[in-house]
């Protein structure tokens, strides 16, 4: 089967699982969905001997071929790892979820329908090759995120952490569609492996920092860097199988596999470089820091995650430095790529039993409150065991894979401080010295998770439930995990040749040509180098921490609860809802006057500025007509008339002056040579007059008060901008007559070709009839409307109803 | 001539508005009325005003000497339409009268928040 079609395996299987719940109820539908990432992850991991050898596997669907959109999936040694990350660990999550989640009590359909959703967005993020369909499966994985998270939908904290996740990472997402579509622009290409070709002759482009800036704002908001971590511990509200498989094994590394992915292009930059590496450390160190602040297991966890990411993060920004060194295949800048794919596969395996570990914990004991935990070793010896095992790789202790990448994470920290570009050689310092503290302190909290939790006195009586270890179905998918953190210590070579060494080709495809010019070969024992102490300071400092920590841990206690980035989520949340509001109650005020005010003004402030701005005012006086004594006799008949209805205290009155100033343009009309209009002037004017009188004397009892019109200066200052707007209107277009008139044609033609003497009447029947025929459909209309409004009472014919 | 009547049209213009600003209903339809005979004063005004026969043949009347048509024709069409416009406002708030009971634009607000 086509590699593109595998991506959408498991959104069609996601299809018959509600199916199978109903019918087959007396089965855990897990078992079912079990079988689809089984055989992905066998698929994928018989492709590993392509990859080894530098090899790729490319496949298309095309969508919409007419805007070069398709489907392409290309397998190459990153994608290949992430893919196996994401089956694997997707198998051992399934088969977790099945001892973890009552068949009776939990809506399982939902929850397997969410999970395949995730899986075939994951996979296709991690395999896409175009830029577009990479955006649509990430925004998928937000998605079936937002859903999983919330899957216990009637509790407040988890439709919280979801929405809260999903503002994030979706906002992340939008930007960095941002950034893609500045990319295809720049290399008129959606494909990344063609963007990739043409990379060096982007750095001089003006979009190129933008670009990116905003896709490192869409993987620092997915992988929950600083500041953006803050959705990760909110997440923690979702069932235990998924925050081990979303929130510490697959989603929150799509960020880490975007950097990956897009170093090649950026990596020429200094700000790359600089962002990638700098923030992955501070939020290294800022995680670890407040993971012992937590007192929830899964807080803990969470935090961690955040940390690991961190420390991924910066190995990954290390290893752009090596597109800037000549030789940097023989360098110590090599190891950066190598050690961020080492550790990314070591914390995915070992985070994810430590998920499980906890979720076994809560399962079986009622709580995850490390406070109300302890003495659980003897009860939970199978728990234990695996929590220490991940622990121990977490904090990096010989033994466990864990070990090996912390002393590579060291070596290429250690390395940046002597690189002498980008200003390195300044503040390059701080590197390994961030790198060194977030360690000690990953190591304090590595060992407060398994000790509190497992050593200590046994507090029966706080616990919920009684204790006892967990069904032995539980125990299997983290107990694979910890044998291959093992594994990975003794047989970390295996792991390089066969998984890290092909993704490295894809990282650093500019340094090597195939897997095998990768010469890193990783050894437990080192030599005695300033690694390896700097490994003893953590142990020694770290255990020294550990072992005082109830003694200093009030020092958290000073930093207050209310200054924290949650804080100014919520209150940012807070203000942009309530700002909004208050904002349209302050313009919307339901009064029709203000929404008057407000078109008049800018008709007024447009059509004035832009009579300046243009220059196009214009006063001409060629072509007047003369003014003759008539005309001044009815405009001041006009004027007078308006300035009585303005100026009148009875409604009456002003209707009166309102019919004098209709006759008065009657009047104009005789003047200026229009009988037709003077005739229609006249009874419209009349039957005007007439229905305002209708409406006069109909006026509620109440406000039949006469009062006269209340002298208002904004009123008159927006009127008196509007009169002088018009007149300067009429003034300018008046004066600048370009064209002459087509009247000409009607003069001359309309005995000859129209055969009437009447030149507006044919004009209204004859050259324009259509005009006349709508002309007559709207009094038609307005008729009907009349009849209908006074006819029609539905309001009453209820209220009738009711009555009876 | 087509100065002083710009001058007009926009005085014309002025007192409409300032009468749609005001909070009664019976005011702002004379508004609207004033505003239409604005218009088609404007219409009129915009055609020029120099004609020195009306638009219908006669001998001995040269085809220079018509006032324009085309605005005629035109401002007809927005005489009627306006007015089919007017009458059904004017039974419009004939019948909020009758309804509501007001013809105060200020008690005639839509939104519940403010009530």
């Amino acid at each position: 089967m086509s590699l593109v079609f595998l991506i959408f395996l498991p959104i069609i299987a996601a299809l018959f699982v509600p199916l199978l719940f109903k019918k087959i109820g007396q089965i855990h539908t897990g078992w079912f969905v079990l079988v689809v990432p089984v055989i992905l992850f066998i698929y994928y991991a018989s492709l590993l001997p392509v990859t080894m050898d530098g090899g790729t596997r490319v496949s298309e669907f095309q969508w919409i071929p007419s805007l070069d959109l398709s489907f392409i999936a290309y397998l190459d040694g990153l994608s290949l790892l992430f893919s196996l990350l994401i089956t694997g660990i997707g198998s051992l999550v399934v088969l977790y979820s099945v001892f973890y989640l009552d068949k009776k009590r939990e809506q399982l359909h939902n929850f397997y329908v969410y999970l395949l959703m995730f899986m075939t967005a994951m996979l296709g993020i991690v395999q896409s090759d175009h830029l577009i369909t990479l955006y649509l499966f990430w925004e998928l994985t937000s998605i079936s995120s937002f859903l999983l998270i919330g899957y216990w939908y009637t509790r407040d904290r988890s439709r919280f952490g979801a929405l809260k996740s999903m503002m994030i990472t979706v906002f992340g997402g939008l930007m960095m569609l941002g950034g893609f579509v500045l990319l295809s622009i720049m290399g008129n290409t959606y494909s990344i492996r063609e963007l990739i070709s043409q990379a060096p002759e982007f750095i001089s482009h003006d979009f190129f920092t933008w670009a990116l800036v905003l896709i490192l704002l869409g993987a620092f908001t997915k992988s929950a860097q600083f500041p953006f971590y803050i959705w990760l511990p909110d997440a923690m509200e979702a069932p235990t199988p998924v925050s081990a498989y979303l929130h510490s094994a697959t989603m929150v590394k799509a960020g880490l596999y975007l950097v990956a992915r897009f170093t090649p292009i950026f990596a020429a930059s200094g700000t790359w470089i600089w962002l990638v590496t700098g923030v992955g450390l501070f939020t290294m160190f800022w995680g670890s820091f407040f993971a012992l602040k937590q007192k929830d297991l899964k807080g803990i966890l969470a935090f961690s995650t955040v940390s690991q990411l961190g420390l991924i993060m910066s190995l990954l920004g290390a290893s752009a430095l090596g597109f800037h060194v000549e030789d940097a295949a023989g360098t110590v800048f090599k190891y950066a790529a190598f050690a961020a794919i080492f550790h990314l596969v070591n914390h995915a395996v070992f985070k994810g039993s430590l998920f499980m570990v906890a979720g076994i914990v809560d399962h079986e004991t009622g709580t995850r409150d490390i406070r109300k935990l302890g003495g659980l070793m003897s009860l939970m010896p199978i728990s234990f065991t695996i929590a220490m095992i991940g622990s121990f790789s977490m904090a990096g202790i010989p033994l466990f894979g864990g070990f090996l990448s912390k002393e590579m994470f060291l070596t290429a920290m250690l390395a940046i401080a002597e690189f002498d570009l980008f200003s390195m050689d300044v503040w390059g310092v701080l590197f390994p010295v961030l790198a060194w503290i977030g360690s000690v302190f990953t190591f304090v909290y590595s060992f407060y998770f398994v000790f509190h939790t497992f050593a200590g006195k046994h507090k029966p009586e706080e616990l919920p439930k009684q204790a006892h270890e967990a069904p032995i179905g539980m125990l299997v998918s983290p107990a694979i995990l910890a044998v291959l953190v093992i594994a990975i210590f003794f047989i970390p070579n295996v792991v390089g040749d066969w998984i890290v060494k092909p993704a490295v080709l894809a990282i650093q495809p500019f340094l090597y040509s195939s897997p095998a010019e990768i010469d890193i070969h990783v050894s437990a024992w080192h030599g005695a180098n300033t690694e390896f102490f700097m490994t003893l300071g953590i142990f020694a400092i770290g255990g020294l921490l550990f072992w005082s920590f109830r003694k200093w841990k009030q020092a958290y206690e000073v930093f207050p609860d209310n200054v924290s980035l949650n804080r100014l989520y919520d209150s940012f949340m807070y203000l942009s809802d309530g700002g909004a509001n208050r904002f349209s109650a302050v313009y919307m005020t339901g009064f029709i006057r203000s929404y008057l005010v407000y078109m008049f003004g800018f008709l007024v402030l447009i059509v004035l500025s832009t009579l300046v701005i243009t220059d196009a005012f214009v006063l001409d006086l060629t072509n007047n007509a003369p003014i003759g004594v008539y005309e001044i006799i009815i405009l001041i008949a006009l004027i007078g008339s308006t300035i009585t209805i303005l100026a009148a205290k009875s409604r009456l009155t002003a209707i009166i002056a309102l019919g004098a100033v209709g006759y008065s343009v009657a009047l104009f009309f005789v003047i200026f040579r229009a009988p037709d209009l003077a005739l229609t002037q006249l009874v419209i004017e009349t039957i005007s007059v007439a229905l305002f009188l209708l409406a006069f004397y109909h006026l509620p009892k109440v406000s039949k008060k006469e009062e006269r019109i209340r002298f208002k200066l904004g009123n008159a200052v927006i009127a008196l901008g509007v009169g002088v707007t018009m007149t300067m209107v009429a003034l300018a277009s008046h004066s600048q007559k370009i064209l002459p008139s087509i009247s000409e044609y009607y003069k001359e033609t309309v005995y000859t070709e129209a055969g009437g003497g009447n030149i507006v009447n044919v004009i209204l029947v004859d050259y324009r009839g259509f005009d006349t025929l709508f002309e007559i459909t709207v009094l038609g209309i307005a008729g009907i409307g009349i009849i209908t409004m006074i006819k029609l009472r539905l309001s009453k014919k209820e209220g009738q109803h009711e009555n009876k | 001539m087509e100065i002083i009547m710009s001058v007009v049209i926009g005085f014309l213009f002025m007192a409409a508005v300032y009468l749609m600003l005001s909070k009664s209903l019976i005011r702002i339809i004379i508004g609207t009325g004033l505003l239409s005979h604005g218009a088609h004063l404007l219409l009129l005004t915009m055609g020029g005003l120099s004609g020195s026969a009306p638009p219908v043949v006669a001998d001995g009347v040269s085809t220079a000497d018509y006032a324009d048509p085309l605005p005629q024709a035109l401002i007809l069409t927005a005489i009627v339409i306006s007015f089919a416009v007017t009458s059904f406002f004017l039974v419009l708030a004939y019948r909020a009268y009758q309804e509501i009971g007001t013809d105060n634009m200020n008690l005639m607000r839509g939104t519940e928040d403010y009530e």
